[in-house]
């Protein structure tokens, strides 16, 4: 007859012989930078194949202007990586973009303008702009905190509700009467470089900080990776949640005062449709759609491979009718390539 | 009754909490004595995991106190204050599998005010983790160690606090036999430095292994205190078990030995689940399988079924060999199954009762693809009646349904096809005694129509029926037990301590 067959005291057990490789102990975190940059070699390869395909693209006013672009798409994707990695989902980042210079500028210039007739002083602009960005995401943060709303489909809900605010409005009109404000920082150059470039690295520098060396920053990972725990550790979630939020917003009101300055108007629809690839960036760069993983460094890489595609694409003379499909389809590619190089599921 | 030392180090009063109209603790105590390992045992809703939260200051009792070393314990919002006072394994893991060890160990205090020294980190972890013994690289990802490992890191963290005192909530569950032996060595290790210790498992042997004294918990109550040294094995299960309740009647039913076999596994494996199991059902005949939770016995059912595929031998169903992993080979090959979870498997709940019994056999209420409403209706109808199923009528949802009557119609899908095999898991739980009876009573009529039933449960009430008991222990089969079993016996069997 067989009898309890499990724990019969063997061998006293000595301490587990698992866990291989204690000799050198920061391997871990080295490894951690190593899957950072895994795409620097497509960047590279990318950079090749613009060459090849059309000598102006190393030009500096090329690679510039490549910057330049994507700078408002990665101060997005700066704001959507935080949150994801904490676990939640903010849509309403493009209509941000939008709203928050539209309603900065109605609210100062004159009702000739297509302004909201208050006529506040210009000085008052940019400050309101942002104001406008932390609002949505403490409304949002509302939402989901404390009505315990799902994350998508309240930001989803507020990306229509700012797409409708704005262009109620403004009438679903552009804005072109800026204050001077408004088109400096989207065309000043400091030093060789557009100071939208400066802003958007100094965002990502303090980020990559935050994120990596402080304790609210690891709260961000805690809290993503498993909510219950961190918890448990003492972390008040609820309000890293919400300042994450208020933060994103913040990053998306300015990252529509840069376009607004670099475009010379506030358009009706002004950021419509980049959220896609706002999420592509994201997820391309490694960051989960699961929360609790991912890193800064590791966005603005994927931000860096569109605005490449993208680029390369205008360059090579892909017709302007095409190059959507174009572009999409790569993106998907991207994701599939990303996928396969991580080795893992999901994400 | 025990006598307790000048100061125990950890007292609980009188404790009573209740949850809405259930008493989860109804005037309970305990006492642990300075440096001991205390045992609380007792059945799933007895109140021990009440008790936990209660220790460690995640909820407040109704009326009772708890005392640490004979003073009184902290505010509840006061974290660090409880948490200097007591440390806690608990059955849900909180290491966080995206970040590395060393971060996890420091989590929430990796650094003062300012930015993180990621080096002293990595050295302050690994001072950690070598005061108590834990061979873990600090920079690995938590989510790439095993049970064991995070296991060890929540118990060197919970240590790390300050904590003289540690409560494991069922740390044996998910741990196999060796790993187990590490764990207690471990716990014998502490508990030489003076760590006091509350230890909660279901498989009692453990008790005798590693704890000095053991506390019995039993519908809520405190029953008895004692050192583990004069409690023998069957006075411990009785004091677990208690009078059992005059339940359901089992029919007397004569299986026949001749009758083929319609159910049966052949040296099934399962990694981490189940070893070597080997099952053979006859028609008219039911069979338990039980064992506590980490016996392996829902996952032996859930792949006779399907829901898994087993990573070696077979499952023959009527003769067939359905596809491994696959439940819809299964059911064609005339298997019907009650699942666990009957809101995550069992039902849609929006559906109409009659949508939900008919599921699996719509292909046979109409032509090329159509049901036909009318035959569906009628089919219901019988349904309703033969398990007597409280309802408005065949078109009322499930989801609208009581617990009970939900499950009856859960089992009148199993038994929609008038299956030759029949697999049920925990077809009571969470169902008053009417419907108790009129479950078992239809996995009885199945087994008289002819069909071989394979029943899994905690239950002693819903194995009466049954002509066999298989108990499964760690992923075995250890015994087979035939009709006219005495609770004790069996209980003692299913904890691993088999009294002779």
């Amino acid at each position: 007859m067989t009898e309890t067959t499990v724990t019969s005291p063997g061998t006293p057990g000595g301490p587990p012989g698992t866990a291989g490789g204690t000799g050198r102990g920061p391997s871990g975190l080295r490894l951690a930078r190593f899957r950072d940059l895994a795409l620097v070699p497509a960047i590279l390869l990318l950079v090749v194949v613009g060459a090849l395909i059309e000598p102006a693209f190393l030009s500096g006013d090329n690679l510039t202007n490549v910057l330049q672009q994507q700078t408002e798409l990665s101060l997005l994707v700066l704001a959507e990586a935080v949150i994801l990695i904490a676990g939640k989902f903010d849509l309403s980042l493009e209509s941000t973009v939008g709203l928050a210079p539209a309603l900065g500028v109605a609210l100062v210039i004159p009702a000739a303008s297509n302004g909201l007739g208050t006529d506040w002083p210009a000085a008052l602009g940019i400050p309101i702009c942002l104001l406008i960005g932390v609002l949505v995401g403490a409304f949002n943060g509302l939402l989901i905190l404390r009505f315990k709303l799902s994350a998508f489909i309240v930001t989803l809900g507020m990306l229509i509700v700012l797409r409708g605010l704005q262009i109620g409005f403004t009438g679903g009109q552009n804005l072109f009467a800026l204050p001077d404000s408004f088109l400096y920082l989207g065309n000043a150059r400091w030093v060789g470089l557009p100071a939208s470039v400066w802003i958007c690295g100094l965002a990502y520098a303090i980020g990559i900080v935050a994120l990596g060396y402080f304790r609210h920053g690891r709260s961000v990972y805690a809290i993503g990776g498993n909510v219950d725990a961190a918890r448990a550790a003492g972390v008040r979630t609820d309000r890293v949640l919400w300042t994450v939020f208020m933060i994103g917003g913040l990053l998306a009101a300015l990252a529509g005062l840069l376009m607004t300055g670099r475009l010379g108007s506030v358009a009706a629809s002004q950021g419509n449709g980049m959220i896609f690839t706002v999420f592509a960036a994201a997820v391309i760069g490694g960051v989960s759609l699961d929360g609790g993983k991912g890193t800064l460094f590791g966005a603005l890489c994927g931000v860096l491979v569109l605005g490449l595609i993208n680029n390369i694409l205008t360059l090579a003379g892909v017709s302007a009718q095409w190059i959507q499909a174009i572009y999409g389809g790569i993106i998907l590619i991207a994701l599939m390539l990303a996928r396969v190089t991580s080795g893992k599921a999901q994400d | 009754m025990m006598s307790p030392p000048a100061t125990p180090a950890v007292e609980a009063r009188g404790i009573t909490k209740r949850f809405g109209p259930t008493t989860a603790l109804d005037g309970a105590g305990i006492v642990i004595g300075e440096g001991e390992t205390h045992a609380l045992v007792g059945r799933n809703g007895a109140g021990k995991s009440t008790l936990v939260s209660i220790l460690t200051g995640l909820q407040r009792p109704d009326e009772g106190q708890v005392l640490f070393a004979g003073r009184p314990a902290p505010a509840l919002a006061d974290r660090d204050g409880w948490r200097r006072r007591v440390a806690c394994v608990y059955q849900k893991s909180t290491i966080i599998p995206t970040l590395t060890v060393a971060e996890n160990l420091f989590l929430n205090r990796q650094a003062g005010r300012g930015p993180i020294n990621w080096r002293s980190l990595r050295a302050r972890a690994r001072d950690l983790l070598d005061e108590y013994g834990v061979d873990v690289d600090g920079g690995r990802l938590a989510g790439d160690l095993g049970v064991e490992q995070r296991q060890l890191l929540e118990i060197a963290r919970a240590l790390s606090f300050g904590a003289r005192f540690i409560i494991l909530d069922e740390p044996t569950a998910q741990l196999d036999g060796p790993a187990i032996e590490r764990l207690f060595e471990r716990m014998r290790a502490l508990r030489a430095q003076g760590v006091t210790m509350m230890f909660i498992s279901h498989h009692l042997e453990e008790v005798y292994q590693v704890c000095q004294s053991v506390t019995v918990f039993r519908d809520a109550r405190h029953v008895l205190t004692s050192e583990v040294a004069d409690l023998p094995h069957d006075e411990l299960v009785a004091a677990m078990t208690g009078e059992a309740a005059a339940g359901y009647q089992a029919r007397s039913r004569a299986s026949r030995s001749s009758a083929p076999i319609v159910l049966s596994a052949e040296k099934l494996s399962l990694a981490g689940r189940y070893q070597d199991v080997d099952l053979a059902v006859r028609a008219g005949e039911i069979v338990g399988l039980a064992g506590s939770g980490s016996s392996g016995k829902v996952s032996l059912a859930e792949t006779l079924v399907g829901l898994h595929a087993a990573d070696s031998g077979t499952v023959t169903v009527n003769g067939a060999r359905p596809r491994p992993g696959d439940v819809t080979s299964a059911l064609r090959a005339g298997l019907g199954f009650v699942p666990q979870d009957r809101h995550k498997e069992g039902f849609v709940p929006l559906l109409s009762i009659a949508e939900n019994a008919t599921l699996p056999i719509a292909h046979k209420l109409g032509r090329f693809g159509a049901v036909s409403p009318a035959r569906r209706r009628a089919r219901a109808e019988r349904m309703i009646e033969e398990l007597d199923i409280k309802t408005t009528g065949p078109s009322q949802p499930v989801g609208d349904l009581s617990g009970g009557n939900a499950q009856k119609v859960v089992m009148a899908r199993a038994l929609a096809d008038d299956p030759g095999a029949l697999v049920v898991i925990d077809p009571t739980s969470g169902v008053d005694v009417r419907a108790k009876q009129a479950l078992l009573g239809a996995v009885e009529d199945a087994a008289e129509r002819g069909a071989g039933a394979v029943l899994v449960s905690d239950e002693l009430d819903d194995l009466r029926i049954c002509d066999r008991v298989v108990v499964m222990f760690h992923g075995r089969v250890v015994k087979e037990v035939p009709r006219g079993w005495a609770d004790a016996e069996l209980v003692a069997v299913m904890e691993g301590v088999d009294a002779r």
